[in-house]
């Protein structure tokens, strides 16, 4: 695989949000504006990348059995690290993310990459890898934010955009407040996802992962089965 | 009393942790397709949020806060965390090998579930006390049982609906489903303020 593909399979062919269905709780979560979603995106990028360069450089020291607890580790290292920057440098950005700055530990995006490349290839394929997954994770949850954002409150790129971003519907029409709340996240992002399925006909779902991509192989009796590949998911 | 069942009753329904805050949304899209295994996860869910619960509050209040290190609480938390399955699992399977059985396969699913992690971290950032936490764990469990129980009943009858169109099949018609749910979930908010008045 060329180093460009490695980098951009991330952003559409296998888009970790709206292909792989990976790390579903802040997209749902945090999106309830554009600049929050890419704030969150641009979080989780940052520690992704940082954790496959480091995951990929001890690949051959950690030992196979403590892989997980030894990926965690490194993991909750940059997000603490993450969590200190935003507090210092954007502290409304840290409000409103809140509780999901410390859980970017547990997005199966950032353990999923660990364990299925960054402990398997060199250190540059792995940067690019979480570069690639991270712009891809970023685009999806920026693009959600949009969408929540206009049909939810009326204006777009609040934050972005002055403070209170653009009055699209210009006071003519109501906004459905619904959108912002929670059975309105789950409700855009079920139709996303469909949008995906409709323009590549299927073809992106269908992905199945191996069992050696798994987190749980070692737990799992492979004749079971297995429901750990999609709730890992 | 009624600060510890308004506590209890508010993560259970006006702020239920899957439906409300969208924690631990992996295990209940993936695990709800079957009701036995809804039961079986929600039941693993509640066991390990409270044994979690339990030692991670006085790690933050008697080692952490005394010394000053509040910040590696993200690293600290998640380390016990993922210790604590291990170590239910081992004991399960030694003892208790039927409850083994039924919650076994859901135990390594726990560890990345962000309810367990956002429950511990809640509790401390409310300020909760340690009583009061306790309880708050086993309300956000059987929330998370609640959720998962009805969501499964849903989604039995989704798999029988032939009229789904194509592009729809699989999770986008289960989050549009979800989405319904919340939004009866909903019909909840100010209810437990209203009792509590």
């Amino acid at each position: 695989m060329n180093k460009l593909s490695i980098l951009t399979k991330g952003i559409i062919k296998e888009n970790p949000v709206l292909v792989l269905l990976l790390g579903c709780c802040p997209t749902l979560a945090v999106t309830t504006s554009c600049f929050n979603g890419l704030g969150m995106g641009v979080s989780t990028l940052a520690v992704l990348v940082c954790a496959n360069i480091v995951i990929s450089l001890l690949r051959n020291i950690i030992p196979d059995k403590v892989r997980i607890p030894c990926f965690i580790v490194v993991i909750a290292a940059f997000v603490t690290i993450v969590q200190f920057a935003l507090k210092a440098y954007m502290p409304e950005l840290d409000k409103a993310l809140g509780l999901f700055i410390p859980l970017i530990v547990v997005n199966c995006i950032i353990l999923g990459r660990a364990e299925m490349f960054a402990s398997k290839n060199g250190v540059i394929d792995s940067a690019l890898d979480g570069i690639g997954m991270g712009i891809g994770f970023t685009l999806a949850l920026g693009l959600m934010g949009l969408i929540r954002e206009f049909l939810g409150s009326g204006y777009i790129l609040a934050g972005i955009v002055g403070v209170n971003g653009i009055n699209v519907y210009a006071d003519i029409a109501t906004p459905a407040g619904i959108f912002m709340l929670a059975p309105g996240g789950f409700f855009i992002f079920g139709i996303m996802i469909a949008a995906v399925n409709f323009f590549t006909k299927g073809k992106g779902t269908k992905k199945e992962f191996s069992c050696e991509g798994c987190l749980f192989a070692g737990s799992c009796n492979p004749e079971d089965k297995c429901e750990g590949k999609e709730a890992d998911a | 009393m009624t600060a510890i069942l308004s506590i209890m009753l508010a993560v259970i329904l006006t702020n239920n942790y899957v439906l409300n805050q969208f924690l631990g949304i992996c295990p209940f899209l993936g695990v709800s397709k079957k009701l036995d295994s809804a039961v079986g996860m929600g039941g693993a869910v509640i066991f390990v949020m409270l044994m979690a619960t339990a030692v991670t509050w006085p790690i933050q209040k008697l080692i952490l806060d005394p010394l000053n290190i509040g910040y590696l609480q993200t690293i600290v938390f998640i380390l016990i965390i993922a210790s604590l399955v291990q170590l239910v699992e081992m004991t399960l399977k030694k003892f208790m090998p039927p409850l083994y059985k039924s919650l076994g396969v859901f135990l390594p699913l726990i560890t990345t579930n962000c309810a367990v992690l956002g429950l511990t971290i809640n509790c401390i950032n409310d300020g909760l006390t340690y009583v009061q936490s306790l309880f708050c764990a086993i309300g956000a469990g059987i929330g998370f049982l609640l959720a998962m129980v009805l969501f499964a009943g849903m989604r039995e009858k989704l798999e029988t609906n032939t009229g789904i169109p194509e592009c729809f099949k699989g999770i986008p018609i289960t989050l549009v489903a979800a989405s319904i749910l919340a939004m009866s979930f909903m019909a909840f908010s100010g209810v437990v303020d209203a009792i509590f008045a």
